[in-house]
């Protein structure tokens, strides 16, 4: 009977101390450190609509813009997560086939690995810089501006992870390169 | 070789902290004689837990604090997941879960293990997420260090083992606590959301309307890899951006999730007075994690094998992998996670390559490798008694351990806590895998969805929590055979060692003499290395080669 009460009041303690002060405090924190990213890093147009996170991917199929890599879960951002395929089922094969397909290689052109593959989140908001580079051309006769000014967007938008060199490469983050390229049409 | 940098300077750095932090577990859990200021503060924390907190205890009544406390952190939270709708802090209205879902869940962070059959964003409330699961990730993992607190003391040769009650709320106020609010802090500048507001609706450049799930989010990241317990708060752990968004923040939930593990072995040394002993048991340790994380980054550095008739560049498997993290990430974290018993992901377990697979199913069958905070080193424990018993055996000398022998009664107990392990893992997995039950759940077919079943087991069993998701594991069927496997795979093991420690501290010590087997050497090392290899690794060995490797060869 002793262990019952001393177990509840223990509850009582540890529920009071870890579950309100605790994320309260860091809550506080927050509220002062990242008053913005608290929300989520929310983009947020001139108008008032959320256009969406610069977290996390979102679904880009139309050839004027930069699409991500693929998502197993059609970029839900309620309901995340990976195709959590084994790497040798067929399955990946044939839907990097069906992108190829989309992506319309030039002969003899290798389409890089990240842009066919699903990320674990299925929200991964970057893509590799020569995934990018490989689709400028598309994009660039899509909206009819020149590559090269493209190419100089996704090298003013590059994001490096860690130091060069450092076990990460450099990437691009899709919804902000995509927002750039519509402010460049305006 | 610079693409190493992310291990290599974890292992430095988690190691080195190790140190420090192991002194301050002892302040902070074996207060013998620390000033005035802390006297007052513990004599003020036992008079309010009450009268079962103001005396030390034997092993029997420290087991059954412990047990009576569990079952009703089970029982709470059990009530609030039926109960869900019903509760404030919902802003997206989540309702109750399924009882058989409600039952695992509970066990499973009960139990430290973090084992989840739900997705956190799609069932959970704020107040279930705050109030239920965190709580648990807060005490669960305290009741691990308070365990391998009083594993401690017996071994240092007192029969007083301390006072559980007393135990839990030093490791949670004082080390739990801190830590998640520095980790928490941090994240939250890394961009880590920590808001009350409910999911927020973008209308995407496309014109599609995008639903973002959030919340308190910093928060829960910090204590769920400080604590061991893994439990994401979305449903792909720390692969979602939320939970993860940079390279640094991964760097540092790496570190978080290896920490206390860690200086836990350190604090076991200096309670027992015995910190050769213990640097030895660090050492084989960290020689089995260094090597398990060097063969998972190489094995997981080759392409996706479906790619390879397509015109792909070469490049690692990024299947179920997030390109921030880097190249040398899946892997590290796939090690420390599942030597740790921690649980948490930043990369699809299930898409890793199929040999790499093996490493995290090895380092959860092994579950010794650091472990889970407070009982990975009680498991060590009985491995080094085995260990000891063994070369006691082998010279034809009665085995002692730090002083105390070691007979037939606590040998008994001792194999009875390794057996359960792989009892638990081997019968289970035979038991879906031969019924439509296991058949019926996994995704992909032959030897890929053996080692699905395999790693759920094993999870279980490990009190992991991580698992091949492409398991259709939400059925009554997997949720309470799960769910006993986690309970039998957390008590055994954590009470029959305090039952063996009891036995030890009450016999008279006898002197070490120029015969007397020594523990705190290089041979020790390599004999306890041994020990965990053949005894903790070999039954595996069947498993092994029915799932991942028939993967690796056939297809």
């Amino acid at each position: 009977m002793n262990y019952l009460v001393s177990s509840l009041r223990l509850c009582v303690l540890s529920l009071i101390v870890c579950s309100a002060a605790y994320p309260a405090v860091i809550l506080g924190f927050a509220c002062v450190a990242a008053p913005e990213a608290r929300h989520g890093s929310l983009i947020v147009s001139a108008d008032g609509t959320i256009v969406g996170s610069t977290l996390l991917a979102q679904s880009f199929s139309r050839p004027e813009y930069f699409w991500p890599r693929p998502s197993a879960v059609d970029y839900s951002a309620s309901a995340s997560g990976g195709s959590n395929l084994s790497p040798a089922n067929r399955l990946i094969t044939e839907r990097a086939s069906e992108i190829i397909g989309r992506l319309r290689l030039a002969e003899g052109e290798l389409v890089t690995a990240d842009l066919v593959t699903t990320s674990g989140s299925g929200l991964d908001p970057h893509i590799t810089v020569e995934s990018a580079t490989m689709q400028a051309g598309r994009v660039a006769d899509a909206r009819r501006v020149s590559t090269e000014d493209l190419i100089q967007l996704i090298g003013e938008t590059r994001y490096q992870p860690v130091f060069p060199g450092f076990g990460a490469e450099p990437l691009v983050n899709v919804l902000e390169l995509n927002l750039k390229l519509d402010h460049l049409s305006k | 070789m610079s693409e190493y940098f992310l291990p290599v300077f974890v292992v430095i750095v988690t190691v080195g902290l190790s140190w420090p932090l192991g002194r301050y577990l002892v302040y902070a859990m074996d207060p013998v004689s620390c000033g005035p200021i802390r006297s007052r503060y513990e004599s003020a924390c036992a008079a309010f837990l009450g009268h079962a907190a103001k005396t030390g205890q034997s092993w029997q009544q420290y087991c059954r604090s412990m047990l009576t406390f569990n079952i009703l952190m089970f029982v709470v939270l059990y009530a609030i997941l039926l109960t869900q709708q019903w509760h404030p802090l919902n802003p997206d209205g989540k309702t109750s879960l399924e009882p058989s879902l409600a039952f695992c869940t509970a066990v499973s962070f009960t139990t430290n293990t973090n084992l989840q059959h739900y997705s956190g964003e799609v069932s959970m409330s704020y107040f279930s997420q705050l109030f239920g699961l965190m709580w648990l990730q807060f005490v669960s993992a305290a009741t691990g260090i308070a365990a391998a607190t009083a594993l401690s003391r017996g071994l240092a040769g007192r029969t007083d083992f301390g006072n559980c009650f007393q135990d839990i709320w030093r490791a949670t106020g004082l080390i739990l606590l801190p830590l998640s609010i520095i980790t928490a802090c941090l994240l939250v500048l890394c961009g880590v959301p920590m808001t009350m507001e409910g999911a927020a609706v973008a209308t995407t450049l496309e014109g599609d309307a995008q639903t973002i799930a959030r919340g308190p989010v910093a928060a829960f990241v910090a204590i769920k890899q400080a604590g061991t317990n893994g439990g994401g708060y979305f449903g792909p752990n720390s692969a979602h951006p939320f939970e993860n968004p940079t390279f640094w923040s991964n760097v540092l939930e790496t570190m978080a999730i290896l920490q206390l593990s860690m200086a836990t072995v350190w604090m076991f040394g200096r309670i027992t007075g015995r910190m050769k002993h213990a640097a030895v048991i660090f050492g084989v340790m960290l020689l089995l994690y260094v090597s398990s994380v060097g063969i998972g980054c190489v094995l997981e550095s080759a392409p996706t094998r479906s790619l390879a008739s397509l015109p792909v560049a070469s490049s690692m498997n990024l299947e179920g992998k997030e390109l921030r993290f880097g190249s040398a990430a899946a892997a590290t974290w796939a090690v420390s996670t599942t030597s740790t018993s921690n649980g948490s992901v930043n990369a699809m377990h299930d898409s890793l390559n199929p040999l790499t697979g093996l490493v995290p199913l090895s380092a959860m069958w092994l579950n010794v490798i650091f472990g889970g905070v407070g009982v990975g080193l009680i498991n060590m424990f009985l491995f080094v008694i085995t260990g000891v018993f063994l070369a006691g055996m082998m010279v034809g000398r009665t085995p002692e351990y730090l002083t105390r022998k070691v007979e037939a009664k606590e040998m008994k107990l001792v194999l009875i806590a390794l057996l359960v392990h792989p009892a638990l893992i081997l019968g289970g997995t035979a038991l879906f895998a031969s019924t439509s039950w296991g058949a019926s759940a996994t995704q992909d077919p032959g030897s890929h969805g053996f080692s699905e079943i395999l790693y759920e087991f094993s999870s279980a069993a490990a009190n992991n929590g991580s698992g091949f998701e492409g398991l259709g594991d939400n059925t009554v069927p997997w949720n309470i055979a799960t769910g006993l496997v986690m309970l039998l795979g957390r008590f055994v093991p954590m009470i029959a060692p305090l039952a063996i420690v009891g036995k030890l501290a009450a016999k008279r010590a006898t002197p070490e003499t120029a015969g007397t087997f020594r523990t705190d050497t290089g041979l020790f090392g390599i004999v306890l290395i041994g020990t965990v290899l053949i005894i903790g690794a070999l039954q595996f060995l069947p498993m092994a080669v029915l799932g991942p490797v028939a993967e690796q060869l056939g297809g």
